[in-house]
Protein backbone atom coordinates (compact mmCIF):
# COMPACT_ATOMS: atom_id res chain seq x y z
CA UNK A 1 0.00 0.00 0.00
CA UNK A 2 0.91 3.81 0.11
CA UNK A 3 2.78 4.61 -3.03
CA UNK A 4 5.54 7.80 -2.20
CA UNK A 5 3.64 10.73 -3.98
CA UNK A 6 5.56 13.15 -6.14
CA UNK A 7 6.04 16.09 -4.22
CA UNK A 8 4.10 18.52 -7.08
CA UNK A 9 0.65 16.91 -6.25
CA UNK A 10 0.93 17.95 -2.45
CA UNK A 11 -1.33 21.98 -2.63
CA UNK A 12 1.27 24.65 -2.23
CA UNK A 13 -0.90 26.96 -0.65
CA UNK A 14 -2.71 26.34 3.21
CA UNK A 15 -6.08 27.36 1.95
CA UNK A 16 -8.54 26.96 4.98
CA UNK A 17 -10.09 23.74 4.13
CA UNK A 18 -5.74 22.81 4.54
CA UNK A 19 -6.09 24.33 7.92
CA UNK A 20 -9.33 22.37 9.07
CA UNK A 21 -7.11 19.51 7.58
CA UNK A 22 -4.03 19.59 9.89
CA UNK A 23 -6.15 20.71 12.98
CA UNK A 24 -8.42 17.23 12.54
CA UNK A 25 -5.08 15.81 12.24
CA UNK A 26 -3.50 17.27 14.89
CA UNK A 27 -6.58 16.91 17.56
CA UNK A 28 -6.69 13.00 16.54
CA UNK A 29 -2.69 12.62 17.44
CA UNK A 30 -3.23 14.02 20.57
CA UNK A 31 -5.72 11.58 21.53
CA UNK A 32 -3.91 8.75 20.63
CA UNK A 33 -0.83 9.62 21.98
CA UNK A 34 -2.10 11.48 25.59
CA UNK A 35 -2.09 7.85 27.16
CA UNK A 36 1.67 6.90 26.25
CA UNK A 37 2.73 10.45 27.21
CA UNK A 38 0.81 9.99 30.62
CA UNK A 39 2.54 6.68 31.28
CA UNK A 40 6.08 8.06 30.12
CA UNK A 41 5.69 11.03 32.77
CA UNK A 42 4.27 9.10 34.98
CA UNK A 43 6.24 6.22 35.57
CA UNK A 44 9.15 9.23 36.17
CA UNK A 45 7.40 10.97 39.18
CA UNK A 46 7.77 10.35 42.45
CA UNK A 47 4.34 9.05 45.08
CA UNK A 48 4.26 12.91 46.01
CA UNK A 49 4.18 14.68 43.02
CA UNK A 50 1.35 12.45 41.50
CA UNK A 51 -0.89 12.86 44.71
CA UNK A 52 -0.75 16.65 44.33
CA UNK A 53 0.15 17.46 40.63
CA UNK A 54 -0.92 17.40 37.27
CA UNK A 55 -1.76 14.26 34.95
CA UNK A 56 0.09 15.97 32.13
CA UNK A 57 2.79 17.94 34.03
CA UNK A 58 6.40 16.80 33.29
CA UNK A 59 7.96 15.64 36.13
CA UNK A 60 9.58 18.02 38.26
CA UNK A 61 12.38 15.66 39.17
CA UNK A 62 12.77 13.09 36.83
CA UNK A 63 13.51 9.55 38.58
CA UNK A 64 14.11 5.89 37.50
CA UNK A 65 13.13 4.70 40.95
CA UNK A 66 9.44 3.50 39.86
CA UNK A 67 11.19 1.13 36.87
CA UNK A 68 14.27 -0.12 38.71
CA UNK A 69 10.99 -1.30 41.37
CA UNK A 70 8.52 -2.39 38.69
CA UNK A 71 11.47 -4.63 37.30
CA UNK A 72 12.58 -5.86 40.26
CA UNK A 73 10.71 -5.84 43.25
CA UNK A 74 6.94 -5.20 42.32
CA UNK A 75 4.45 -7.72 43.90
CA UNK A 76 2.39 -10.24 41.62
CA UNK A 77 0.11 -11.53 44.02
CA UNK A 78 1.96 -13.97 45.65
CA UNK A 79 5.94 -12.89 45.44
CA UNK A 80 7.64 -9.89 44.91
CA UNK A 81 9.85 -10.15 42.62
CA UNK A 82 9.05 -7.69 40.40
CA UNK A 83 8.05 -8.02 36.37
CA UNK A 84 11.09 -9.31 35.18
CA UNK A 85 10.11 -12.88 36.05
CA UNK A 86 6.98 -12.37 33.90
CA UNK A 87 8.94 -10.72 31.25
CA UNK A 88 11.27 -14.15 31.22
CA UNK A 89 8.16 -16.47 31.39
CA UNK A 90 6.81 -14.48 28.13
CA UNK A 91 10.28 -14.85 26.21
CA UNK A 92 10.33 -18.55 27.02
CA UNK A 93 6.38 -19.01 26.36
CA UNK A 94 6.99 -16.76 22.71
CA UNK A 95 9.84 -18.68 21.28
CA UNK A 96 9.12 -21.93 21.01
CA UNK A 97 5.44 -21.12 20.03
CA UNK A 98 6.44 -18.44 17.25
CA UNK A 99 8.82 -21.35 15.49
CA UNK A 100 6.89 -24.58 16.27
CA UNK A 101 3.53 -22.65 14.79
CA UNK A 102 4.60 -21.34 11.95
CA UNK A 103 6.32 -24.59 11.07
CA UNK A 104 3.13 -26.11 11.34
CA UNK A 105 1.21 -23.38 9.81
CA UNK A 106 3.59 -23.20 6.84
CA UNK A 107 3.70 -26.92 6.26
CA UNK A 108 -0.15 -27.02 6.02
CA UNK A 109 -0.53 -24.26 4.05
CA UNK A 110 2.28 -25.69 1.39
CA UNK A 111 0.05 -29.22 1.34
CA UNK A 112 -3.19 -27.06 0.93
CA UNK A 113 -1.68 -25.08 -1.87
CA UNK A 114 0.35 -26.64 -4.12
CA UNK A 115 -0.92 -30.65 -3.28
CA UNK A 116 -4.32 -31.73 -4.21
CA UNK A 117 -5.17 -33.85 -1.07
CA UNK A 118 -8.60 -35.15 -1.10
CA UNK A 119 -11.16 -33.09 1.28
CA UNK A 120 -8.40 -29.89 1.73
CA UNK A 121 -10.58 -27.63 0.78
CA UNK A 122 -13.58 -28.87 3.29
CA UNK A 123 -10.36 -29.01 5.56
CA UNK A 124 -9.35 -25.28 4.98
CA UNK A 125 -13.04 -24.12 4.93
CA UNK A 126 -13.36 -25.07 8.28
CA UNK A 127 -10.24 -23.36 9.59
CA UNK A 128 -11.34 -20.19 8.64
CA UNK A 129 -14.42 -20.42 9.99
CA UNK A 130 -13.10 -21.77 13.64
CA UNK A 131 -10.49 -19.20 13.27
CA UNK A 132 -13.41 -16.37 14.22
CA UNK A 133 -14.95 -18.90 17.28
CA UNK A 134 -14.07 -16.91 21.00
CA UNK A 135 -11.57 -19.19 22.87
CA UNK A 136 -14.07 -19.64 25.64
CA UNK A 137 -16.07 -22.28 23.49
CA UNK A 138 -12.56 -24.62 23.29
CA UNK A 139 -11.14 -23.22 26.68
CA UNK A 140 -12.51 -25.98 29.25
CA UNK A 141 -12.86 -29.47 27.41
CA UNK A 142 -8.78 -28.18 26.33
CA UNK A 143 -8.68 -27.42 30.29
CA UNK A 144 -9.84 -31.16 30.89
CA UNK A 145 -7.76 -33.08 27.69
CA UNK A 146 -4.51 -31.45 29.39
CA UNK A 147 -5.05 -32.52 32.80
CA UNK A 148 -5.77 -36.07 31.69
CA UNK A 149 -3.06 -36.04 30.04
CA UNK A 150 -1.11 -35.35 32.73
CA UNK A 151 0.75 -32.54 31.35
CA UNK A 152 -1.78 -29.90 33.09
CA UNK A 153 -0.84 -26.40 33.29
CA UNK A 154 2.58 -25.99 31.43
CA UNK A 155 5.17 -24.67 29.60
CA UNK A 156 4.45 -27.36 27.23
CA UNK A 157 1.18 -26.77 27.48
CA UNK A 158 0.75 -23.27 26.47
CA UNK A 159 2.60 -23.56 23.52
CA UNK A 160 0.82 -25.74 22.44
CA UNK A 161 -2.35 -24.00 23.12
CA UNK A 162 -0.39 -21.18 20.66
CA UNK A 163 0.47 -23.39 18.26
CA UNK A 164 -3.61 -24.51 17.76
CA UNK A 165 -4.79 -21.13 18.32
CA UNK A 166 -2.26 -19.60 15.65
CA UNK A 167 -2.62 -22.70 13.23
CA UNK A 168 -5.65 -21.35 11.20
CA UNK A 169 -4.08 -18.11 10.28
CA UNK A 170 -0.60 -19.29 9.60
CA UNK A 171 -2.23 -21.86 7.28
CA UNK A 172 -4.19 -19.17 5.81
CA UNK A 173 -1.18 -16.87 5.23
CA UNK A 174 1.45 -19.31 3.79
CA UNK A 175 -1.21 -20.98 1.51
CA UNK A 176 -2.45 -17.76 0.20
CA UNK A 177 1.21 -16.79 -0.58
CA UNK A 178 2.29 -20.41 -1.93
CA UNK A 179 -0.88 -20.15 -4.46
CA UNK A 180 0.29 -16.86 -5.54
CA UNK A 181 3.91 -18.01 -6.80
CA UNK A 182 4.31 -19.28 -10.49
CA UNK A 183 3.26 -23.34 -10.90
CA UNK A 184 6.27 -23.51 -13.15
CA UNK A 185 8.50 -23.66 -10.23
CA UNK A 186 6.72 -26.61 -8.43
CA UNK A 187 6.48 -28.47 -11.89
CA UNK A 188 10.29 -27.82 -12.65
CA UNK A 189 11.13 -29.33 -9.49
CA UNK A 190 8.76 -32.15 -9.95
CA UNK A 191 9.92 -33.00 -12.80
CA UNK A 192 13.48 -32.76 -11.36
CA UNK A 193 12.54 -35.72 -9.13
CA UNK A 194 12.20 -33.74 -5.81
CA UNK A 195 9.47 -35.35 -3.20
CA UNK A 196 7.65 -33.30 -0.80
CA UNK A 197 9.11 -32.51 1.84
CA UNK A 198 12.38 -31.26 -0.86
CA UNK A 199 10.21 -28.88 -2.39
CA UNK A 200 9.03 -27.51 1.06
CA UNK A 201 12.55 -26.79 2.30
CA UNK A 202 14.54 -26.63 -0.46
CA UNK A 203 12.19 -24.36 -2.60
CA UNK A 204 8.91 -22.96 -0.99
CA UNK A 205 10.38 -22.11 2.71
CA UNK A 206 13.67 -19.94 0.84
CA UNK A 207 10.56 -18.30 -1.49
CA UNK A 208 8.26 -17.63 1.71
CA UNK A 209 10.98 -15.64 3.34
CA UNK A 210 8.88 -12.24 3.18
CA UNK A 211 5.69 -14.21 4.70
CA UNK A 212 7.90 -15.96 7.26
CA UNK A 213 8.85 -12.37 8.65
CA UNK A 214 5.09 -11.20 8.54
CA UNK A 215 3.90 -14.42 10.39
CA UNK A 216 6.95 -14.27 12.78
CA UNK A 217 5.75 -10.50 13.29
CA UNK A 218 1.99 -11.27 13.71
CA UNK A 219 2.62 -14.20 16.25
CA UNK A 220 4.90 -12.56 18.10
CA UNK A 221 2.83 -9.64 18.96
CA UNK A 222 -0.26 -11.76 19.31
CA UNK A 223 1.37 -14.14 21.91
CA UNK A 224 3.00 -11.53 23.68
CA UNK A 225 0.00 -9.59 24.21
CA UNK A 226 -2.28 -12.83 25.18
CA UNK A 227 -4.02 -12.82 28.26
CA UNK A 228 -6.43 -15.38 28.53
CA UNK A 229 -4.70 -18.21 27.29
CA UNK A 230 -1.68 -17.71 29.43
CA UNK A 231 -4.00 -17.53 32.29
CA UNK A 232 -5.50 -20.36 31.47
CA UNK A 233 -2.67 -22.77 30.49
CA UNK A 234 0.50 -21.60 31.51
CA UNK A 235 0.22 -22.57 35.11
CA UNK A 236 1.65 -20.78 37.58
CA UNK A 237 4.97 -20.71 37.91
CA UNK A 238 4.86 -19.41 34.51
CA UNK A 239 2.26 -16.91 33.83
CA UNK A 240 3.07 -14.01 31.34
CA UNK A 241 3.90 -10.56 31.17
CA UNK A 242 0.47 -9.86 30.48
CA UNK A 243 -1.22 -11.80 33.52
CA UNK A 244 1.10 -10.31 36.39
CA UNK A 245 0.80 -7.18 35.19
CA UNK A 246 -2.75 -7.22 35.99
CA UNK A 247 -2.02 -9.07 38.92
CA UNK A 248 0.71 -5.62 40.28
CA UNK A 249 -1.45 -3.17 38.78
CA UNK A 250 -5.33 -4.97 39.82
CA UNK A 251 -4.47 -6.51 43.15
CA UNK A 252 -2.37 -4.33 45.07
CA UNK A 253 -3.50 -3.36 48.88
CA UNK A 254 -3.15 -0.18 50.29
CA UNK A 255 -2.40 2.78 48.26
CA UNK A 256 -1.41 2.17 44.40
CA UNK A 257 2.57 3.27 43.30
CA UNK A 258 1.27 4.53 40.00
CA UNK A 259 4.32 5.60 38.93
CA UNK A 260 5.52 1.65 39.69
CA UNK A 261 2.36 0.72 37.60
CA UNK A 262 2.50 2.39 34.79
CA UNK A 263 6.43 1.73 34.59
CA UNK A 264 5.35 -2.05 34.35
CA UNK A 265 2.56 -1.19 31.80
CA UNK A 266 5.19 0.27 29.79
CA UNK A 267 7.83 -2.48 29.99
CA UNK A 268 5.15 -4.63 29.50
CA UNK A 269 4.36 -2.98 26.22
CA UNK A 270 7.57 -2.48 25.11
CA UNK A 271 8.31 -5.50 23.14
CA UNK A 272 5.23 -4.80 20.85
CA UNK A 273 5.86 -1.20 20.36
CA UNK A 274 9.98 -2.36 19.57
CA UNK A 275 8.48 -4.52 16.70
CA UNK A 276 6.23 -2.63 15.61
CA UNK A 277 7.97 0.81 14.61
CA UNK A 278 11.13 -1.86 13.89
CA UNK A 279 8.71 -3.88 11.31
CA UNK A 280 7.25 -0.01 9.60
CA UNK A 281 4.87 -1.41 6.67
CA UNK A 282 5.77 -5.19 7.52
CA UNK A 283 3.30 -4.71 10.22
CA UNK A 284 0.64 -3.48 8.36
CA UNK A 285 1.15 -6.48 5.65
CA UNK A 286 0.40 -8.73 9.07
CA UNK A 287 -2.45 -7.30 10.40
CA UNK A 288 -3.98 -7.39 6.72
CA UNK A 289 -2.84 -11.02 5.87
CA UNK A 290 -4.10 -11.77 9.59
CA UNK A 291 -7.20 -10.12 9.19
CA UNK A 292 -9.29 -13.25 9.18
CA UNK A 293 -8.66 -13.89 12.47
CA UNK A 294 -9.36 -10.31 14.37
CA UNK B 1 -0.90 -33.52 -11.79
CA UNK B 2 -1.31 -37.37 -10.62
CA UNK B 3 0.41 -37.59 -7.38
CA UNK B 4 2.77 -41.06 -6.89
CA UNK B 5 1.76 -42.56 -3.34
CA UNK B 6 4.94 -41.56 -1.86
CA UNK B 7 4.01 -38.12 -2.58
CA UNK B 8 0.47 -38.70 -1.42
CA UNK B 9 1.57 -39.65 1.88
CA UNK B 10 3.81 -37.60 2.78
CA UNK B 11 1.26 -34.55 1.92
CA UNK B 12 -1.26 -36.33 4.49
CA UNK B 13 1.48 -36.73 6.42
CA UNK B 14 2.16 -32.72 6.69
CA UNK B 15 -1.50 -32.62 7.11
CA UNK B 16 -1.89 -34.88 10.04
CA UNK B 17 -1.43 -32.31 13.04
CA UNK B 18 -4.16 -29.89 10.81
CA UNK B 19 -6.36 -32.84 10.65
CA UNK B 20 -6.08 -33.77 13.90
CA UNK B 21 -6.35 -30.62 15.46
CA UNK B 22 -9.46 -29.47 13.52
CA UNK B 23 -11.21 -32.92 14.33
CA UNK B 24 -10.07 -33.42 18.27
CA UNK B 25 -9.75 -29.55 19.22
CA UNK B 26 -11.94 -27.47 17.26
CA UNK B 27 -14.81 -30.24 16.47
CA UNK B 28 -13.98 -32.26 19.56
CA UNK B 29 -14.08 -29.41 21.78
CA UNK B 30 -16.89 -27.10 20.54
CA UNK B 31 -19.27 -30.31 20.49
CA UNK B 32 -18.69 -30.96 24.46
CA UNK B 33 -18.50 -27.64 25.36
CA UNK B 34 -22.76 -28.10 23.25
CA UNK B 35 -23.33 -31.24 24.89
CA UNK B 36 -21.88 -29.85 28.47
CA UNK B 37 -24.50 -27.22 28.02
CA UNK B 38 -27.16 -29.53 28.32
CA UNK B 39 -26.51 -31.42 30.88
CA UNK B 40 -26.82 -30.17 34.72
CA UNK B 41 -23.08 -29.84 35.28
CA UNK B 42 -21.71 -27.69 38.25
CA UNK B 43 -18.33 -28.18 39.33
CA UNK B 44 -17.63 -31.29 37.23
CA UNK B 45 -19.11 -32.09 34.24
CA UNK B 46 -21.54 -34.85 34.06
CA UNK B 47 -24.03 -36.56 31.92
CA UNK B 48 -27.46 -35.68 33.22
CA UNK B 49 -29.23 -34.30 30.29
CA UNK B 50 -31.68 -31.46 30.90
CA UNK B 51 -32.27 -30.21 27.46
CA UNK B 52 -32.32 -26.42 27.51
CA UNK B 53 -32.39 -26.00 31.25
CA UNK B 54 -29.65 -24.03 31.60
CA UNK B 55 -30.03 -21.46 28.50
CA UNK B 56 -33.57 -20.64 30.61
CA UNK B 57 -31.70 -20.54 33.02
CA UNK B 58 -29.03 -18.05 31.43
CA UNK B 59 -31.67 -16.01 29.80
CA UNK B 60 -33.36 -15.66 33.21
CA UNK B 61 -29.57 -14.37 34.89
CA UNK B 62 -29.17 -10.64 35.65
CA UNK B 63 -25.36 -10.98 35.29
CA UNK B 64 -25.67 -12.56 32.01
CA UNK B 65 -28.93 -10.05 30.94
CA UNK B 66 -26.60 -7.47 32.04
CA UNK B 67 -23.37 -8.97 29.52
CA UNK B 68 -25.56 -9.12 26.85
CA UNK B 69 -26.66 -5.61 27.02
CA UNK B 70 -23.60 -4.50 27.82
CA UNK B 71 -21.70 -6.29 24.49
CA UNK B 72 -24.60 -4.32 22.50
CA UNK B 73 -24.00 -0.92 23.34
CA UNK B 74 -20.53 -1.91 23.71
CA UNK B 75 -20.77 -3.58 19.99
CA UNK B 76 -22.76 -0.76 18.65
CA UNK B 77 -20.17 2.02 19.20
CA UNK B 78 -16.87 0.68 19.01
CA UNK B 79 -18.39 -0.73 15.61
CA UNK B 80 -19.81 2.51 14.52
CA UNK B 81 -17.17 4.88 16.16
CA UNK B 82 -14.28 3.05 15.11
CA UNK B 83 -15.14 2.73 11.46
CA UNK B 84 -16.43 6.29 10.96
CA UNK B 85 -12.94 7.58 12.94
CA UNK B 86 -10.72 4.75 11.11
CA UNK B 87 -12.32 6.11 7.80
CA UNK B 88 -11.90 9.95 8.45
CA UNK B 89 -8.45 9.30 9.16
CA UNK B 90 -7.50 7.63 6.39
CA UNK B 91 -9.37 10.26 4.12
CA UNK B 92 -7.19 12.90 6.09
CA UNK B 93 -3.98 11.16 5.44
CA UNK B 94 -5.05 10.27 1.71
CA UNK B 95 -4.92 14.23 0.95
CA UNK B 96 -1.35 14.04 0.60
CA UNK B 97 0.22 15.22 4.09
CA UNK B 98 3.18 16.43 5.11
CA UNK B 99 4.82 13.73 7.54
CA UNK B 100 2.55 10.64 6.45
CA UNK B 101 4.84 8.05 7.76
CA UNK B 102 4.74 9.42 11.49
CA UNK B 103 1.14 10.53 11.12
CA UNK B 104 0.02 6.78 10.59
CA UNK B 105 2.15 5.35 13.23
CA UNK B 106 0.74 7.34 15.82
CA UNK B 107 -2.81 6.38 14.75
CA UNK B 108 -1.73 2.45 14.35
CA UNK B 109 0.08 2.08 17.08
CA UNK B 110 -2.15 1.68 19.66
CA UNK B 111 -3.23 -1.61 18.33
CA UNK B 112 -0.02 -3.57 18.84
CA UNK B 113 -0.48 -2.96 22.58
CA UNK B 114 -2.27 -5.40 24.70
CA UNK B 115 -5.93 -5.11 25.51
CA UNK B 116 -4.70 -5.51 29.11
CA UNK B 117 -2.32 -2.83 28.56
CA UNK B 118 -4.68 -0.55 26.81
CA UNK B 119 -7.27 -1.34 30.08
CA UNK B 120 -4.81 -0.03 32.33
CA UNK B 121 -3.87 3.04 30.73
CA UNK B 122 -7.62 3.77 30.35
CA UNK B 123 -8.20 2.92 33.50
CA UNK B 124 -5.65 5.73 35.08
CA UNK B 125 -7.23 8.61 32.24
CA UNK B 126 -10.38 7.96 33.66
CA UNK B 127 -9.95 7.78 37.13
CA UNK B 128 -11.98 10.82 39.15
CA UNK B 129 -9.35 11.49 41.33
CA UNK B 130 -5.86 11.62 39.04
CA UNK B 131 -7.31 11.63 35.82
CA UNK B 132 -8.72 13.70 33.13
CA UNK B 133 -11.64 15.12 35.86
CA UNK B 134 -8.71 16.17 38.17
CA UNK B 135 -6.56 18.09 35.11
CA UNK B 136 -9.99 20.01 34.44
CA UNK B 137 -10.32 20.62 37.70
CA UNK B 138 -6.84 21.97 37.90
CA UNK B 139 -7.14 24.44 34.96
CA UNK B 140 -9.75 26.10 36.67
CA UNK B 141 -13.12 23.98 35.34
CA UNK B 142 -13.92 23.57 39.18
CA UNK B 143 -17.51 21.64 38.38
CA UNK B 144 -15.83 19.51 35.53
CA UNK B 145 -16.79 16.28 36.09
CA UNK B 146 -15.73 13.07 34.30
CA UNK B 147 -16.16 9.79 36.46
CA UNK B 148 -17.89 7.39 33.76
CA UNK B 149 -15.52 4.98 35.35
CA UNK B 150 -17.36 4.69 39.28
CA UNK B 151 -20.94 5.23 37.84
CA UNK B 152 -22.64 1.89 36.58
CA UNK B 153 -24.76 3.79 34.30
CA UNK B 154 -21.54 4.36 32.33
CA UNK B 155 -18.74 2.23 32.94
CA UNK B 156 -19.16 0.30 29.78
CA UNK B 157 -18.58 3.86 27.76
CA UNK B 158 -15.32 3.76 28.99
CA UNK B 159 -14.58 0.17 27.72
CA UNK B 160 -15.49 1.98 24.36
CA UNK B 161 -13.14 4.97 24.33
CA UNK B 162 -10.49 2.32 25.39
CA UNK B 163 -11.36 0.22 22.81
CA UNK B 164 -11.86 3.09 19.93
CA UNK B 165 -8.59 3.97 20.79
CA UNK B 166 -6.71 0.68 20.50
CA UNK B 167 -8.76 -0.31 17.04
CA UNK B 168 -9.24 2.91 15.37
CA UNK B 169 -5.74 2.56 13.53
CA UNK B 170 -6.86 -0.79 12.02
CA UNK B 171 -9.28 0.64 10.74
CA UNK B 172 -7.35 3.74 9.08
CA UNK B 173 -5.11 0.92 8.08
CA UNK B 174 -7.53 -1.46 5.58
CA UNK B 175 -9.37 2.29 4.79
CA UNK B 176 -6.10 3.90 3.12
CA UNK B 177 -5.41 0.59 1.33
CA UNK B 178 -8.75 0.95 0.42
CA UNK B 179 -8.69 4.06 -1.14
CA UNK B 180 -4.92 3.76 -2.60
CA UNK B 181 -6.79 1.06 -4.44
CA UNK B 182 -9.09 3.68 -6.35
CA UNK B 183 -8.16 4.31 -9.46
CA UNK B 184 -7.13 7.83 -10.12
CA UNK B 185 -9.10 8.37 -13.43
CA UNK B 186 -12.62 8.18 -11.10
CA UNK B 187 -11.00 11.45 -9.60
CA UNK B 188 -10.23 12.99 -12.52
CA UNK B 189 -13.24 12.42 -13.86
CA UNK B 190 -15.12 14.07 -10.58
CA UNK B 191 -13.42 17.15 -10.86
CA UNK B 192 -14.33 17.36 -14.56
CA UNK B 193 -17.71 17.08 -13.59
CA UNK B 194 -17.26 19.65 -10.76
CA UNK B 195 -17.95 17.55 -8.26
CA UNK B 196 -17.11 19.24 -4.31
CA UNK B 197 -14.95 16.61 -2.63
CA UNK B 198 -17.10 15.59 -0.14
CA UNK B 199 -19.57 14.76 -2.77
CA UNK B 200 -16.98 12.13 -4.05
CA UNK B 201 -16.65 10.41 -1.08
CA UNK B 202 -19.89 9.95 -0.35
CA UNK B 203 -21.58 9.44 -3.60
CA UNK B 204 -18.66 7.34 -5.29
CA UNK B 205 -15.68 6.29 -3.21
CA UNK B 206 -17.64 5.17 0.03
CA UNK B 207 -20.28 2.80 -2.61
CA UNK B 208 -16.89 1.53 -4.09
CA UNK B 209 -15.28 0.28 -0.64
CA UNK B 210 -17.77 -1.98 0.49
CA UNK B 211 -15.25 -4.63 0.67
CA UNK B 212 -13.11 -2.54 3.05
CA UNK B 213 -15.89 -1.46 5.41
CA UNK B 214 -17.35 -5.26 5.50
CA UNK B 215 -13.74 -6.95 6.48
CA UNK B 216 -12.89 -3.86 9.23
CA UNK B 217 -16.90 -4.52 10.03
CA UNK B 218 -16.27 -8.27 10.67
CA UNK B 219 -12.98 -8.09 12.33
CA UNK B 220 -14.41 -5.35 14.56
CA UNK B 221 -17.12 -7.37 15.78
CA UNK B 222 -15.58 -10.72 16.37
CA UNK B 223 -13.28 -9.02 18.44
CA UNK B 224 -16.34 -7.48 20.26
CA UNK B 225 -17.77 -10.91 21.00
CA UNK B 226 -14.11 -12.08 22.32
CA UNK B 227 -14.08 -9.00 24.60
CA UNK B 228 -12.26 -10.21 27.90
CA UNK B 229 -9.04 -8.56 28.72
CA UNK B 230 -10.35 -5.23 28.49
CA UNK B 231 -12.62 -5.49 31.08
CA UNK B 232 -10.52 -7.03 33.96
CA UNK B 233 -7.92 -5.10 33.03
CA UNK B 234 -9.47 -2.04 33.35
CA UNK B 235 -12.94 -2.37 35.57
CA UNK B 236 -12.81 -6.23 36.25
CA UNK B 237 -16.64 -6.02 35.29
CA UNK B 238 -17.63 -3.18 37.72
CA UNK B 239 -18.61 -1.22 39.48
CA UNK B 240 -20.70 -4.23 40.66
CA UNK B 241 -21.53 -5.74 37.27
CA UNK B 242 -21.92 -2.82 35.62
CA UNK B 243 -19.59 -3.35 33.04
CA UNK B 244 -19.75 -7.52 32.91
CA UNK B 245 -19.62 -8.91 29.48
CA UNK B 246 -20.27 -12.24 27.93
CA UNK B 247 -16.83 -13.58 27.56
CA UNK B 248 -15.83 -12.93 31.27
CA UNK B 249 -19.82 -14.05 32.29
CA UNK B 250 -18.26 -17.79 30.69
CA UNK B 251 -14.97 -17.75 32.57
CA UNK B 252 -16.00 -16.47 35.79
CA UNK B 253 -18.98 -19.54 35.86
CA UNK B 254 -15.98 -22.24 34.34
CA UNK B 255 -13.17 -21.53 37.11
CA UNK B 256 -14.65 -19.73 39.76
CA UNK B 257 -18.65 -19.84 40.27
CA UNK B 258 -18.20 -24.26 39.14
CA UNK B 259 -21.24 -23.89 37.19
CA UNK B 260 -19.95 -25.63 34.23
CA UNK B 261 -23.88 -26.08 32.37
CA UNK B 262 -24.65 -22.34 32.62
CA UNK B 263 -21.02 -21.91 31.68
CA UNK B 264 -21.17 -23.66 28.56
CA UNK B 265 -24.58 -22.73 27.84
CA UNK B 266 -23.54 -18.95 27.63
CA UNK B 267 -20.51 -20.01 25.63
CA UNK B 268 -22.74 -22.02 22.90
CA UNK B 269 -24.97 -19.09 22.56
CA UNK B 270 -21.70 -16.66 21.88
CA UNK B 271 -20.60 -19.85 19.24
CA UNK B 272 -23.97 -19.25 18.07
CA UNK B 273 -23.62 -15.70 17.39
CA UNK B 274 -20.05 -15.20 16.13
CA UNK B 275 -21.55 -18.37 13.13
CA UNK B 276 -24.38 -16.21 12.01
CA UNK B 277 -22.10 -13.43 11.46
CA UNK B 278 -19.23 -14.95 10.15
CA UNK B 279 -20.76 -18.01 7.88
CA UNK B 280 -22.64 -15.53 5.74
CA UNK B 281 -19.77 -13.30 5.64
CA UNK B 282 -17.15 -16.10 4.44
CA UNK B 283 -19.38 -17.43 1.74
CA UNK B 284 -19.49 -13.66 0.40
CA UNK B 285 -15.86 -13.79 0.16
CA UNK B 286 -15.51 -17.39 -1.16
CA UNK B 287 -18.29 -16.42 -4.03
CA UNK B 288 -16.18 -13.22 -4.86
CA UNK B 289 -12.77 -15.77 -5.20
CA UNK B 290 -10.86 -14.22 -2.69
CA UNK B 291 -10.63 -17.11 -0.32
CA UNK B 292 -10.62 -19.94 -2.41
Amino acid sequence: MAQPLPAARRPKRMTPARWGLYAFIFIAALYFLLPLYVMVVTSLKPMAEIRQGNLLALPAAPSIDAWVKAWTSACTGLTCQGIKIGFLNSLRILVPSVVISILIGSLTGYALSLWRVRGGNILFGAMMVVAFIPYQVFIYPLVRVFSFTGLGQSLLTIVIIHTIFGLPTMTLLFRNYFASLPVELFKAARVDGAGFYQIYARIMMPMATPMIVVAVILQTTGIWNDFILGLVFAGRDNLPMTVQLNNIVNSTQGERAYNVDMAATLLTALLPLVVYFGSGRWFVRGIAAGAVKG
Amino acid sequence: MRLSLNSRLSAISALLPALLVMLVVYIGATSWTVWMSLTNSRMLPNNNFVGLRQYAMLFNNDRWITSVHNIVIYGVLLVSLALLIGFLLAVAIDQRVRAEDTIRSIFLYPYSMSFVVTGLVWQWLLNPTLGIQHVLRSWGFEGATFDWIVRPETAIYCLVIAGVWQASGLVMAIMLAGLRGIDDEIWKAARVDGLPKWRVYVSIIIPMMGASFATAAVLLSTAVVRLYDLSVAMTNGGPGIASEVPAKFVMDHLFERANIGLATAAATTMLITVIAVVAPYLYWRARRGEVR
